[in-house]
């Protein structure tokens, strides 16, 4: 009965799981398609409220269910992030799920898949941490072939069998943080590797080498990418953008959480092992994504190598630790947060113009300025922010994370950091050739469209979004920093 | 009022944003006024600069981004000094020029008026900015408008040499980037002055891969042999306007660069690698020279002369003393108004002609006795002729370079020699000879705008030429105090 008194410590989560359950009962009764649309929507608005209920009623620092969630600055940051993502996708499926006829089931499955994430942000036990991220997994298998066609059943496949084994590897991980530590508890397990037992270091570092190897497929990082390109290109556009930003955020959110609370972060005679295990996903990372992304010519593809490429330049504020300093974990937070933006504006676009001339071939976006001046500006601007040219919030972001590295005073770091900056040349090309093809090419017909005033109002707003955290960056960064700090 | 100076042309453009479709014409008024406003500014600026008043100047400054528990505070930090406010003025009258030379641009005229006001603030706030992160945000910034201006209003293959000269300079400044983050971990601050003020004496790299990362982007943008093949490209395919503010002020940024940051922060390495530079800088001036005789075209031949001429500034530089360094300062201005007003002169030409062929214009003097004079003039100018400016900037140049790199030096020299035979020749060829039946219904510089353009950058000329210490005085009261430091470091 006492777990039951501390269910508001979950709140957020708890609202999204009775949301997906209402949408599936009002998806029976009614038949009219936006009902159920408005019922996600006003789920993803009650469960911010909570949230932001959890901030004002001071609960932040408080553990509850035994120890196995936390309420803290970092398990808020992502439930705001990953909530307005959510509303996002949410909204702009209306556009985007032409090919969908399970409604009903897709938002259900939607905030299911939210919910476990939320949890997830806030765990603080293997064994949460392990339920609620294959939660996750499994809906998002669902929601990657829930468009019944080939290409999209073909994808859910892929991520399926991927998934499988990346979890059988990640509970293996989880069992070798277990035999040594005796305990489930990321506390306890840090007292464990605090103590720096120099027998078990072997030991540790296959255990977190296991651990990454099974969240490196939620991250998207190389060598665990390999499905990335054909389910991104195969499911529903929503859901790729779903998958994109908010599993990617949520795999880097589970990651510094067992990293820094877990594994002690910078301090523990093991830190600059796995720093350098992550420098190395980094580098292969993005040098893969990017090399592989010039030569695509569908945009979803192309997107699923630059998101590749993308968390390569994330692992490298993974990479960022040193002593007791929570700057590398803040770099992460702050590049996720500006990239949800980022790639929020670039999907919703691209959904706009699926929408409008039925093709996600880059060469069908030429002359798009013309043609829909609105979305070509708010998707050029979002791509510069993928390349880091400023005054774009990407810009900052990367000037953040490459910053985190090199405070770090290790010179190798340095070295990642010319290996990261001479990627971002390489991505300048394909990025900027897509802004160029909207922008010079001539369009094949004088077809103009405009998106529908919801798409307008997301887009603008993820714009505004781009540029407001490109000038004025102060506030995220703030919030970043003290989410890190709560880790450890 | 540096910050003034820096949004007036970013006004501008948000002005031609909002302008009305049918009103687009307007554009260029507003262009016009805006950068006319910003050059009256930076005469303004210039005028009010007291030489004899040590550090920075009409300093604007706040906290941009204030995450110091972070590890990551940025300044927003504007200030003059007599190095950039010779560049502040070159950037202002430029600018005007380029507007003017515009006026007949009709396609898409909002877009391109808005960008090119849009190049001034971010080329202005490279010259103004006194924080490493901030002033990377403004070489970073000068890329998008420069890429479009290319690559939409351009020639030729425009899209191919807009994309050249992108990733050649992002190339370029990645390094830079992880150069200026490693100094500003090391000094805990990306504060010019204070950085200059105490240099650091190690860091996590050795200081010459720090030296070499933030070199990477200067010698690209100023440029020089090895790393130059993007310059006649994007020149060539550049509008006219454009190309003179790539000449004028855009590789201005690259010598500008090297004297604010490289020199002062690193002053050890800069003495360790001075004959390496030098070395650099005479094979320039001569390659450059070289290439410039055999070109065909009159565009690609200007923009090969501005290599040869840059190397001079490169020279300059690493002679390391006082003398040349004031040298090199000098050039970047001189050469940003000759080489500017030969640009000016050039689009001109092919406005008439629609070629620029060698080959096929001759005797253009009798058709256009006004351009034909002008760009004698400019062609002296450049060449090196006494009493014009390039004179005075060239010899400083040597006089300064002279002691420390004999070779070099002497080497260089023949860049003179060549420059009067690729300028006499080409004049020769262009402009004198039997008129050609083919051009006989050529005009000469009829338009307002056109002889305003002119006759500006002629009296910048004139001025240097005849006086130069309305320059030299302000370059000296900001090249001292760097070369005290480096001569200290050395």
């Amino acid at each position: 009965m006492d777990s039951l008194h501390q269910l508001h410590h979950i709140a957020p989560a708890a609202t999204l799981l009775v949301g997906a359950a209402v949408v599936l009962i009002a998806d029976l009764a009614s038949n009219r398609r936006s009902d159920v649309q408005w019922l996600a929507l006003l789920t993803l608005v009650v469960a911010t409220l909570m949230a932001c209920w959890q901030v004002l009623a001071g609960l932040p620092g408080e553990s509850a269910l035994g120890g196995a969630v936390i309420v803290d600055v970092f398990g808020l940051y992502f439930t705001f992030l990953l909530l307005a993502v959510a509303a996002a996708v949410v909204i702009v499926s209306s556009d985007g799920l032409q090919r969908v006829e399970q409604r009903g089931e897709f938002y259900a499955l939607l905030l299911t898949s939210t919910a476990s994430m939320v949890l997830l942000a806030q765990a603080q036990d293997l064994i949460l941490i392990f339920v609620a991220l294959e939660t996750t997994s499994i809906v998002q298998f669902v929601l990657a072939g829930i468009a019944r066609d080939d290409r999209s059943s073909e994808a859910g496949l892929k991520y399926l069998l991927t998934g499988a084994i990346s979890a059988a590897v990640l509970l293996y991980g989880f069992a070798f943080l277990f035999g040594l530590a005796g305990t489930t508890s990321l506390t306890g397990i840090a007292a464990f590797v605090g103590a720096g037992a120099e027998e078990t270091r072997l030991a540790v570092i296959l255990a977190f080498v296991l651990v990454a190897a099974g969240l490196g497929f939620k991250m998207a990082i190389v060598p665990f990418q390999a499905w990335v390109p054909d389910v991104y290109q195969g499911s529903p556009t929503p859901v790729t953008t779903f998958l994109s930003v908010a599993s990617k955020a949520g795999g880097f959110a589970i990651v510094l959480r067992i990293f820094y609370t877990g594994l002690g972060g910078g301090d523990t005679f093991v830190s600059e092992d796995w720093a350098k295990m992550f420098a190395v996903f980094a580098a292969v990372s993005m040098t893969f994504g990017n090399v592989a992304a010039i030569q695509q010519t569908d945009a979803k593809r192309l997107l699923g190598y630059s998101s590749i490429a993308q968390a390569g330049n994330i692992a490298v504020g993974l990479a960022a630790v040193a002593g007791g300093s929570t700057l590398g974990a803040s770099a992460v937070l702050f590049f996720l947060g500006t990239y949800a933006a980022t790639n929020l504006g670039v999907f919703i676009s691209v959904i706009a113009v699926s929408k409008s001339i039925g093709s996600d071939d880059i060469r069908d976006y030429a002359g798009l300025l013309r043609r829909s001046p609105g979305v070509a500006l708010v998707l050029s601007l979002c791509l510069l922010s993928l390349t880091g040219i400023p005054p774009t919030a990407g810009f900052l972001a990367k000037v953040y994370v490459f910053n985190s590295a090199v405070r770090t005073g290790q010179d190798w770091l340095v070295w990642l950091i010319v290996v990261a900056v001479l990627n971002t040349a390489i991505s300048a090309y394909y990025y900027l050739r897509w802004a160029r093809i909207m922008i010079l090419d001539e369009p094949r017909d004088t077809l103009t469209f405009r998106p529908t005033l919801t798409t307008s109002g997301l887009l603008m707003l993820a714009g505004a979004g781009v540029l407001f955290f490109g000038l004025v960056p102060t506030p995220l960064i703030e919030a970043a920093r003290r989410a890190a700090e709560t880790l450890v | 009022m540096l910050t003034a100076f820096l949004l007036l042309p970013i006004a501008g453009a948000l002005v031609i944003a909002l302008l009305p479709r049918d009103r687009a014409a307007d554009a260029r008024w507003v262009a016009l006024i805006a950068s006319g406003l910003a050059f009256a500014l930076s005469i303004l600026i210039f005028v009010r600069f007291d030489p004899d008043e040590a550090g920075y100047q009409m300093v604007d400054r706040f906290n941009w981004i204030r995450a110091g528990d972070a590890g990551f505070s940025v300044q927003y930090v504007l200030g003059v000094d007599g190095l950039s406010t010779p560049m502040v003025l070159l950037t202002g009258l430029l600018s005007v020029a380029a507007v003017l030379v515009s006026f007949n641009v009709t396609l898409r005229t909002k877009e391109y008026f808005a960008w090119l006001l849009v190049l001034e603030t971010a080329v202005a706030g490279v010259f103004l900015s006194l924080d490493l992160i901030q002033f990377f945000l403004f070489w970073e910034l000068e890329l998008i408008p420069m890429y479009l201006l290319i690559s939409i209003w351009g020639s030729g293959r425009k899209e191919y040499s807009a994309m050249k000269f992108l990733l050649y300079t992002i190339a370029g400044s990645a390094l830079m980037l992880v150069g200026f983050l490693v100094l500003g971990f090391t000094a805990g601050t990306f504060d010019i002055a204070k950085l200059t003020a105490s240099p650091p004496t190690e860091a996590a790299i050795p200081l010459a891969a720090i030296f070499w990362f933030i070199m990477a982007a200067f010698l690209v943008k100023l440029p020089v042999f090895p790393v130059h093949t993007w310059l006649p490209d994007a020149h060539t395919d550049a509008p006219t306007a454009v190309s003179v503010m790539l000449a004028g002020v855009l590789l201005k940024m690259g010598g500008y660069g090297i004297l604010r940051i490289v020199l002062p922060i690193l002053p050890q390495q800069a003495h360790d690698f001075r004959v390496l530079l030098a070395g650099i800088a005479g094979f320039s001036v001569i390659y450059g020279a070289l290439i410039t005789l055999r070109q065909r075209d009159l565009k690609r031949l200007v923009a090969y002369s501005s290599v040869s001429h840059m190397g001079y500034v490169l020279l300059g530089i690493a002679a390391l003393g006082p003398v040349g360094l004031s040298g090199a300062a000098l050039q970047m201005f001189t050469h940003g108004t000759i080489t500017g007003l030969l640009f000016i002169m050039v689009g001109l030409v092919y406005d008439r002609a629609h070629t620029r062929q060698i080959s096929e214009l001759s005797g253009l003097m009798h058709r256009m006795p006004l351009i034909g004079v002008v760009m004698v003039v400019a062609g002296l100018a450049a060449l090196g002729l006494p009493g014009l400016s390039g004179f005075v900037a060239e010899v400083t140049v040597f006089l300064g370079s002279l002691g420390p790199h004999p070779a070099a030096t002497i080497f260089a020299v023949f860049g003179v020699v060549l420059a009067a035979g690729y300028i006499l020749w080409t004049v020769q060829r262009v402009f004198t000879g039997p008129p050609n039946e083919r051009w006989a219904d050529l005009t000469d510089a009829n338009q307002w705008w056109e002889r305003t353009a002119m006759g500006g950058m002629l009296v910048a000329i004139f001025v240097v030429g005849i006086y130069p210490r309305v320059l030299t005085d302000v370059i000296q009261s900001g090249i001292d105090p760097i070369a005290a430091i480096v001569q200290r470091g050395g």
